[in-house]
């Protein structure tokens, strides 16, 4: 090959594509917990498989095309006094046949595009878990209509059972992004947009939204938590607790944890009452004399007027996340911050140092208030 | 025709030369304006470029609070907002000024005040959009500003009024542009100079301007409905009220999707006479180039779905937008063929234009390919708002775009002020420039495919894309340093001797006939043209170089007379989009004001005397 020759000689233009490779070498996706490129799920894979016939083709173009410029540029060098070269106008066969060549390519291409687009955009079949998601400025809520439970910025999936996400938004266009398990779909107030995927692994893997809302677009972050069927089947009975009373053995709405401001968002469907007798997730922390300040500032400060503490039967148009499991998630302020008693305590303090323009306000609690604050909300497994 | 508005009764004795900046303000000359669409388009530029390395900076640290959410957002706004409107289109329209009658063998454009009037539409819109910076509330919404977010409820500052308002005036601009220059290729080449005899950045700039009358009519209606939403409380992209968000996406990509294509296609255009020059040869199979930029083109118009393939249109609709999108690369694939066969076999003269042009097919390869890939929706849903997409349009307009319009600088700065740019620091540029540009665009690729949303102020340490951010940081400051070189050399030729001669390149086409820099009137006497490269047959004809032209005198050849009456209509445009910002305390009064001084300025123009004595009618070709 007349290209090697000539790249031969010159030894020194080869370090920047040792560099490259170094580079590539350096972008091994394991790297990246939020990677595209390592999908878990049927449907990722179905983009993943696509994206590889593309990229191996596109490869071989960019060497073949990359190289004839190489070459052109050392073996036509020419010298000012150089005699005209032969003035040539075209060629009407090379130029059909370059022409024709990436027609083909694109055809073959084309073909698992196609197909890829058919089989993502087919609607699922069997035993479909549905999962609802609702986009807000800035965290996601995800409620499970078959269970009747609501949670927020951690959705929980079984391993090897298709989810559906049927998708909505409370206010701008979002996006929903779970790359290991998807590509993007957006979320779009007054228009439902669905998705749907089957998680192959277990585990905890960040998403986050990919379209710009606003303000704090960058802290609008989930987490995808995994699981063995058993696992999730535990984490719903367990979720399926988290109300008044759990939800089977009650008329919905008959008593209700946190009732009285909750009915003020709620509407008719909660009646107004004093509070009721703690869930029973919450009773083992409720000794705690912290516990029950945090439990009387949360009215006082009126985070009651904004955050549900039950997953059970949650009201829905709530301006913040549901709390009812916060305090075991494993990040707060929507997906991207660790969930420690330290970070709990300044983000309910300093919600606007944590994450500017987020539309929980300073209310101006102190230190000690905090303290109580995290006791109680941490006590919300 | 501009032959037809005539003023017998001044005698207009010799064309002295103008100087000082009244004779600034009221030129109509193209290469004038031409100037100031460059010195302008240039600053805005060198701007863009300063937001963007603020951006870089932010971007070098996880959790990094160099600057506030609101501040970058409104950085990033504007970045892509200015570049796209305020510095690669502009600085096509510098081209198109200044080239376009000096390709063509013409005088000037078609209508010179309508050009001054573009250009002064131009400045204050570039002035109205960055306005917002001196009240704190610069647009922050992304430059293709995704209703609902836009609306008053979620917009409540004048943040998006200043883009929306900015983007109506730069569309007046852009639309009087477009047509003058449609007119003037149509009606004004020299005698001889068929269609298919136009030089090929004559061609691509024409297709642009077809681009331009067909695409901003389409934005100029998106922006009024979201004006009309947010000032009159309508609800066209309103949910609430019943309006669709989604219609804004439609509307917003069937503009911005040709508006790619008015991007790059005057640089295509502009490698199409560097390659040719500096190869010896002629452009490699002129119409396989006409044809594919018509055809590119065409297709523009029907494949803007694919910006929007997340938003779950469904398969048919998806499988049409991606076949469409794939078929742009077959075109593409043409043009980049031709460039490669137009080197081959030549005798390449390595200056700092032939550098670039060399540059920009190697970068754009890149982007085009990546284009490819992002064609299939399954992928694409995976790419999209990632910073592999940022990675893709900056190899396109930047690593295409930019290095294109680099290497016509380089290449037209002798014919434009008379003087060589200095070659070691313009290689010096290209290399710092080719080096920066990679290195700070290369690893958006990965770190977007590893899951790095765009229009992100920040990232968490733990989702690992500091490394990569770093680089990127790094070469951004190459970057930075490169156009100081570029500046530099400008500085450095500005205050050398005037060392151009008439053909320093051994051009191919008529510009490079006349002097350096050539005389108001262009051309003394009217070209004739018997073929593509009617230079180099000329000089074939009479056996080599041919002698420094004279400029003549210019008596007896009748230009256009200066005007300040576009400038007053402009202003008039421009105070007409602040009135209605400010309608809210001024009431109609501002608006009765603007449109007063709107109807003075055009009462005026119209029947000002707008050209001077001539006794032979050499204007206008045919």
């Amino acid at each position: 090959m007349p290209e090697r020759t000539a790249a031969a000689r010159r030894p020194a233009r080869l370090v920047p594509f040792l560099l490259l490779l170094a580079l590539v070498a350096g972008c091994s996706p394991e790297r990246y917990p939020q990677t595209a490129l390592l999908p878990l799920s049927d449907y990722a894979r179905i983009g993943d498989h696509v994206q590889d016939q593309t990229f191996y083709w596109a490869l071989g173009v960019f060497v073949l095309v990359e190289g004839a410029l190489l070459y052109a540029i050392f073996r036509f060098r020419g010298r000012p006094d150089d005699p005209e070269p032969p003035q040539i106008h075209g060629n009407t066969t090379i130029e059909i046949i370059w022409t024709l060549i990436p027609a083909l390519i694109l055809a073959a291409i084309a073909v698992p595009t196609v197909k890829g687009i058919f089989e993502t955009n087919a609607s699922p079949t069997g035993d479909v878990l549905k999962i609802e998601v609702i986009g807000h400025q800035w965290w996601w809520e995800f409620r499970y209509p078959d269970l009747n439970v609501t949670t927020a910025n951690e959705l929980h999936v079984p391993v090897g059972r298709t989810v559906e996400l049927l998708q909505n938004s409370a206010d701008v266009v979002h996006s929903f992004w779970p790359p290991r398990f998807a590509g993007k779909r957006d979320v779009f107030p007054g228009r439902q947009t669905r998705i749907w995927f089957k998680a192959d692994s277990a585990g905890l893997f960040p998403g986050q939204c990919a379209e710009f809302c606003g303000i704090q677009h960058a802290r609008m972050a989930f987490q995808v938590r995994a699981s063995s069927p058993a696992e999730y089947d535990a984490w719903a009975a367990h979720m399926r607790t988290l109300g008044p009373k759990p939800a089977a053995a009650a008329p919905r709405g008959d008593s209700v944890k946190t009732a009285s401001a909750g009915g003020t968002v709620q509407g008719p469907k909660v009646p107004a009452q004093g509070p009721q007798a703690k869930a029973d997730s919450a009773t083992p922390s409720s000794q705690d004399p912290e516990y029950a300040k945090g439990e009387q500032l949360f009215k006082m400060k009126g985070c009651i007027g904004c955050h549900s503490l039950q997953a059970v039967d949650a009201p829905k148009g709530m301006i913040g996340p549901n709390l009812a499991t916060v305090g075991s998630r494993a990040y707060i302020a929507a997906g991207w911050l660790r969930n420690t008693d330290e970070n709990l305590e300044h983000w309910i303090r300093e919600p606007q140092t944590v994450k500017k323009g987020v539309l929980m306000p300073n209310l101006g609690v102190t230190a000690e208030e905090a303290k109580a604050l995290r006791a109680y909300l941490r006590a919300h497994q | 025709m501009a032959t037809t508005v005539l003023d017998q009764h001044r005698v207009h004795a010799a064309h002295e030369e103008k100087t000082g900046l009244w004779s600034w303000i009221t030129t109509v000359d193209h290469k004038r304006i031409g100037v100031l669409y460059g010195a302008t388009a240039f600053f805005f530029f060198l701007l863009g470029g300063l937001e963007a390395l603020l951006i870089r900076i932010q971007l070098a640290k996880p959790d990094n609070n160099f600057l506030s959410p609101e501040a970058y957002n409104q950085l990033f706004t504007m970045h892509g907002t200015s570049m796209i409107f305020l510095a690669v289109m502009p600085l096509s329209a510098m081209f198109f000024n200044y080239m376009i009658p000096l390709l063509i063998g013409a005088r000037d454009v078609a209508f010179p005040r309508l050009n001054a009037f573009s250009y002064w539409v131009f400045l204050l819109g570039g002035l109205f959009l960055n306005a917002g910076f001196l009240f704190g509330a610069a647009p922050d919404q992304g430059w293709y500003g995704y209703a609902n977010l836009t609306s008053r409820q979620f917009s409540p500052g004048a943040n998006v009024d200043f883009w929306n308002m900015g983007l109506q005036v730069l569309g007046v601009s852009s639309l009087a542009a477009a047509v003058n220059f449609f007119v003037t290729v149509i009606n004004m080449r020299a005698k001889g100079m068929t269609m298919m005899r136009m030089p090929m950045f004559v061609w691509m700039s024409f297709i642009t301007q077809v681009l331009l009358l067909l695409a901003f009519p389409v934005l100029a209606v998106a922006l009024i409905l979201l004006m009309f939403d947010r000032f009159f409380g309508t609800n066209f992209f309103v949910p609430a009220g019943g309006g669709d968000p989604l219609l804004w996406q439609h509307f917003f990509w069937i503009f911005g999707h040709p508006e790619v294509y008015i991007l790059v296609l005057p640089s295509f255009g502009i490698v199409s006479e560097v390659l040719p020059v500096f190869s010896r040869k002629p452009l490699f199979g002129y119409a396989a180039m006409v044809f594919s930029g018509v055809f590119i083109a065409f297709l523009g118009f029907g494949v803007w779905a694919h910006h929007m393939f997340a938003t779950g249109m469904g398969p048919f609709a998806d499988t049409f937008f991606s076949l469409a999108t794939m078929l742009i690369a077959i075109p593409t694939g043409v043009k980049i063929f031709n460039w490669l066969g137009t080197m081959w076999g030549g005798s390449i003269q390595y200056k700092t234009p032939m550098y670039f042009s060399i540059g920009f097919i190697a970068m754009f390869i890149i982007g085009g390919l990546s284009g490819v890939m992002h064609a299939s929706p399954p992928a694409d849903t995976q790419q999209n708002d990632t910073y592999f997409i940022v990675a893709h349009f900056h190899y396109v307009l930047f690593g295409g775009s930019i290095f294109a319009l680099t290497s016509g600088a380089y290449y037209w700065w002798p014919k434009m002020f008379g003087r060589l740019l200095d070659e070691r620091l313009g290689k010096l540029h290209f290399w710092l420039m080719l080096i920066g540009f990679n290195l700070t665009f290369f690893p958006m690729h990965f770190v977007g495919l590893n899951g790095m949303p765009r229009r992100t102020w920040t990232y968490p340490a733990e989702l690992g894309f500091e490394t990569l951010n770093q680089l990127e940081t790094a070469g951004a400051f190459v970057l930075f340093l490169a156009f100081s070189v570029f500046l530099v050399n400008i500085f450095k030729t500005w205050r050398g001797p005037r060392n151009a001669p008439a053909d320093p390149w051994n051009g191919a086409t008529l510009e490079w006939a006349i002097p350096s820099p050539p005389p108001e009137w262009n051309f003394a006497e009217a070209p004739v043209v018997q073929g593509r490269d009617p230079l180099w047959e000329t000089k074939r004809e009479r056996g080599g170089r041919l002698p420094e032209p004279s400029p003549g005198t210019g008596a007896g050849i009748h230009i256009p007379n200066p005007s300040y009456w576009p400038l007053i209509t402009a202003v008039g445009v421009a105070a007409i989009f602040a009135a209605i910002m400010l309608s809210h305390k001024t009431g109609p009064w501002g608006i009765i004001v603007a449109v007063s001084i709107l109807f003075l300025g055009v009462f005026n123009w119209v029947f000002e005397k707008g050209y001077s004595e001539f006794t032979t009618p050499a204007h206008g070709g045919h």
